[in-house]
């Protein structure tokens, strides 16, 4: 961003988009969050707590139990001044509220010739990892990113977070922030204010030569934790972190297989019809002739997410598991 | 287990047996009021037993790290779940919610397959794939508990459709909470119901909060008449006081007859507090920390014992002595567990079409 040093404080994923939030709305007034239990609670898992004791009841503001009402509201919010920031408990949620998130928000827009803009912000928890089930433990991304008109974004680190959560907050469109509850209690080195991460732009992790690993969310400590052990074992992978998934930042995964030739594509969503395959089907249409092997995805099958531990473990791919289809690719 | 199911043979709903006939001259009052036999009274008091233990359990091995995931528990609440499924058939529906161990504990549900499920076993009821928030019984109506609030209102509504077009004399009972007052579905149903004339009770568990969101901050309901909202649909309501198991079966049991008559749906909210927080684990910062001593006071088991004892139909021995039993069962429940094996990933993709 800038030239200066920038000063940084250690804090948890989940602290850092509470202080992105903060830094936001100390900044423009027509910023408010609205969901459950959002006050003095600090939301279904902890990441606005504290925000009510600086902003008060008007600008965080507890709902009733109303997911239908707290992301419609925004809708209206939004098209008349106000730059909502809505918190549903889980995306799983947004089963109860993609009429408005889908069919509302994202359409507007387009529907309205141009004439209205939609500077909303739906942040859930998601992801598996904590026995929370079938209910509970999704990885929705692929539903927002059918949806033109929804930014859809994925952050995997605290910094990530707070860079993404103030990029999400001062977009004039609708964006659907997606925290992995495995992820809410990382901590890491976060630039104290204003602090943006642009909105499109994958990061490279690693870099390697050998073979891209595309991953985001909670998959791209499984795909260093895999460049890792594929390192001892002498093979050089390059992991990219999408951090966003709509706009999907197509020209940095076709630059780094330019480079390596070969392309492993990771996500906890279940396999068909996930994000990973709109990525392989970028690739493989505008990027075939770099490709030195098949794609091979990483993903969960396709079953809901099961409760019972050594299920879930099964379920999950893992650094092992993106080992395995990078070998089978050499 | 045959004692697990809830009153056995006795539970038909309009299946009150005419008066017990007076052998002891107190056994009279309870008896007189419900038109319940003694033994069925009785069975009132040992479910509600064996539901606390269960719960009890459940927060232990919770706050141990056996049971995993999240787990919301039912202490205080008990006196609803029994009095609502003591007026049901074995054939009779219900949903439930994410707090639905007591619902399929009520129902007739089996409690070693449930701890089986919270264990995350092969034998449990979902072959450990469900977990807490997701028990159901086919065998026993019980269509689900359920992780998405609301989740079970539109269940319950195709299921009192399916008595309609079967022609069946079923009823379904949708459980929920003040919390779920608030979802948009329960609108729709309600409506359609009525409209529809559909045998179901929406059964309202008022405990005052959902999670840390307190009824009198997120519910537009004047002096707290959660019931009042059924008027705007003509659907019949009543309130009773969830605490006392007698007084939530008699408003069920009205309710239950009702549908099963032809008359249509109604609503029964059923005032309660949840003893202890919303999960396990719940640091109850939303909540006075004495607000919970005046209802502890109006426990329902003890409650509901003392009156047993006072109407000469139990002694104090034989309370002790079932409350000794429930805990027995839920030991054995749990060693059923223990001893369980885990489930074979190998069967991960099994089930996910018919
Ligand atoms: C649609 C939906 N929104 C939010 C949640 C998270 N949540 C689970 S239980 C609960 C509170 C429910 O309150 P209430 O209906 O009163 O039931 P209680 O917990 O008091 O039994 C909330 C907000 C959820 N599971 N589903
Ligand atoms: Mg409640």
């Amino acid at each position: 961003m800038t030239t200066q040093a920038i000063k940084t404080t250690t804090m948890t994923y989940g602290q850092a988009v509470c202080d992105g939030m903060a830094v936001e709305m100390r900044r423009d007034p027509t910023i408010y969050v609205a969901g459950e239990d959002v006050g003095m609670f600090g939301g279904g898992l902890g990441v606005t707590l504290g925000l009510i004791d600086e902003f008060g009841p008007k600008r965080v503001r507890n709902t009733p139990l109303s997911e239908t009402a707290i992301v419609g509201h925004a809708v209206g919010a939004a098209m008349a001044g106000l730059r909502p920031i809505a918190e549903i408990m889980f995306d799983d949620f947004l089963g109860i509220v993609l009429d408005e998130l889908g069919n509302q928000a994202a359409k507007a827009r387009y529907m309205f010739g141009g004439k209205v803009a939609i500077p909303m912000v739906l942040r859930a928890s998601c992801g598996a990892g904590i026995r929370a089930a079938a209910q509970h433990s999704q990885s929705l991304e692929a539903w927002c990113a059918h949806v033109p008109g929804l930014k859809t974004v994925a952050p995997s680190t605290p910094v990530d977070a707070k860079g993404l959560i103030i990029a999400a907050v001062r977009d004039d469109n609708p964006v659907v922030f997606l925290e992995h509850k495995t992820l809410l209690n990382i901590q890491g080195e976060v630039p104290e204010g204003e602090y943006i991460v642009p909105i499109g732009k994958a990061e490279v992790k690693r870099q390697g030569g050998d073979v891209t690993i595309v991953a985001w969310s909670a998959m791209v400590a499984q795909a260093l934790a895999a460049a890792e052990a594929l390192a001892a074992e002498g093979v050089s992978a390059e992991v990219i972190d999408l951090r966003t998934i709509v706009p999907f930042d197509k020209e940095a995964v076709l630059e780094s297989v330019a480079k390596t030739n070969r392309l492993v594509i990771v996500h906890e969503a279940v396999r068909t019809a996930g994000f990973g395959a709109e990525v392989a089907a970028v690739v493989a249409g505008e990027g075939l002739d770099l490709l030195d092997a098949p794609i091979v995805r990483v993903t969960a099958p396709d079953t809901p997410v099961p409760f019972s531990p050594v299920l879930e473990d099964a379920y999950l791919p893992n650094a092992d598991k993106i080992k395995a289809a990078v070998l089978s690719l050499l | 287990m045959a004692d697990q199911r809830p009153q056995g043979k006795t539970n038909a709903a309009g299946g009150r047996s005419p008066k017990a006939g007076g052998r002891k001259a107190k056994a009279a009052k309870l008896v007189e009021t419900t038109g319940l036999r003694p033994d069925e009274l009785i069975g009132l008091l040992q479910r509600m037993m064996l539901i606390r233990e269960f719960e009890e359990e459940c927060a232990r091995l919770y706050r141990a790290g056996r049971i995993r995931g999240v787990t919301h528990t039912y202490q205080g609440q008990e006196a609803v779940a029994v009095g609502v499924c003591s007026t049901l058939n074995v054939s009779d529906f219900i949903t439930s919610t994410h707090r639905g161990h007591a619902h399929v504990i009520a129902k007739g549900g089996d409690v070693n397959l449930m701890m089986a499920e919270l264990l995350g076993k092969a034998t449990g009821y979902c072959k450990g794939r469900g977990g807490s928030m997701h028990i159901a019984d086919m065998s026993q109506g019980i269509l689900g508990a359920n992780g998405i609030v609301g989740g079970g209102m539109g269940i319950a509504v195709g299921a009192a459709l399916s008595s309609k077009m079967l022609g069946r004399d079923t009823v379904a009972v949708c459980f929920f909470g003040d919390g779920a007052m608030n979802q948009g579905i329960l609108h729709e149903v309600s409506n359609i119901a009525a409209c529809w004339n559909l045998p179901v009770v929406f059964l309202c568990e008022n405990n005052f909060y959902g999670m840390s969101a307190s009824v009198e901050d997120t519910l537009a309901c004047k002096e707290m008449n959660l019931a009042g909202r059924a008027a705007a649909y003509d659907i019949p309501a009543a309130t009773c006081d969830g605490m006392d198991v007698i007084d939530v079966h008699l408003a069920t049991r009205a309710a239950v007859e009702r549908a099963r008559g032809g008359g249509g749906p109604s609503y029964v909210v059923c005032t309660t507090y949840r003893f202890l927080g919303h999960h396990v684990g719940d640091p109850l910062t939303y909540r006075d920390k004495s607000a919970v001593d005046p209802w502890r006071l109006r426990d329902p088991i003890p409650n509901f014992a003392g009156r047993l004892v006072a109407d000469n139909l139990a002694t104090r021995e034989q309370v002790d002595r079932w409350e000794a039993e429930a805990k027995d069962a839920i030991a054995r429940a749990l060693a059923f567990a223990e001893e369980s094996p885990d489930p074979d990933p190998s069967n991960l993709t099994e089930d996910v079409f018919a």
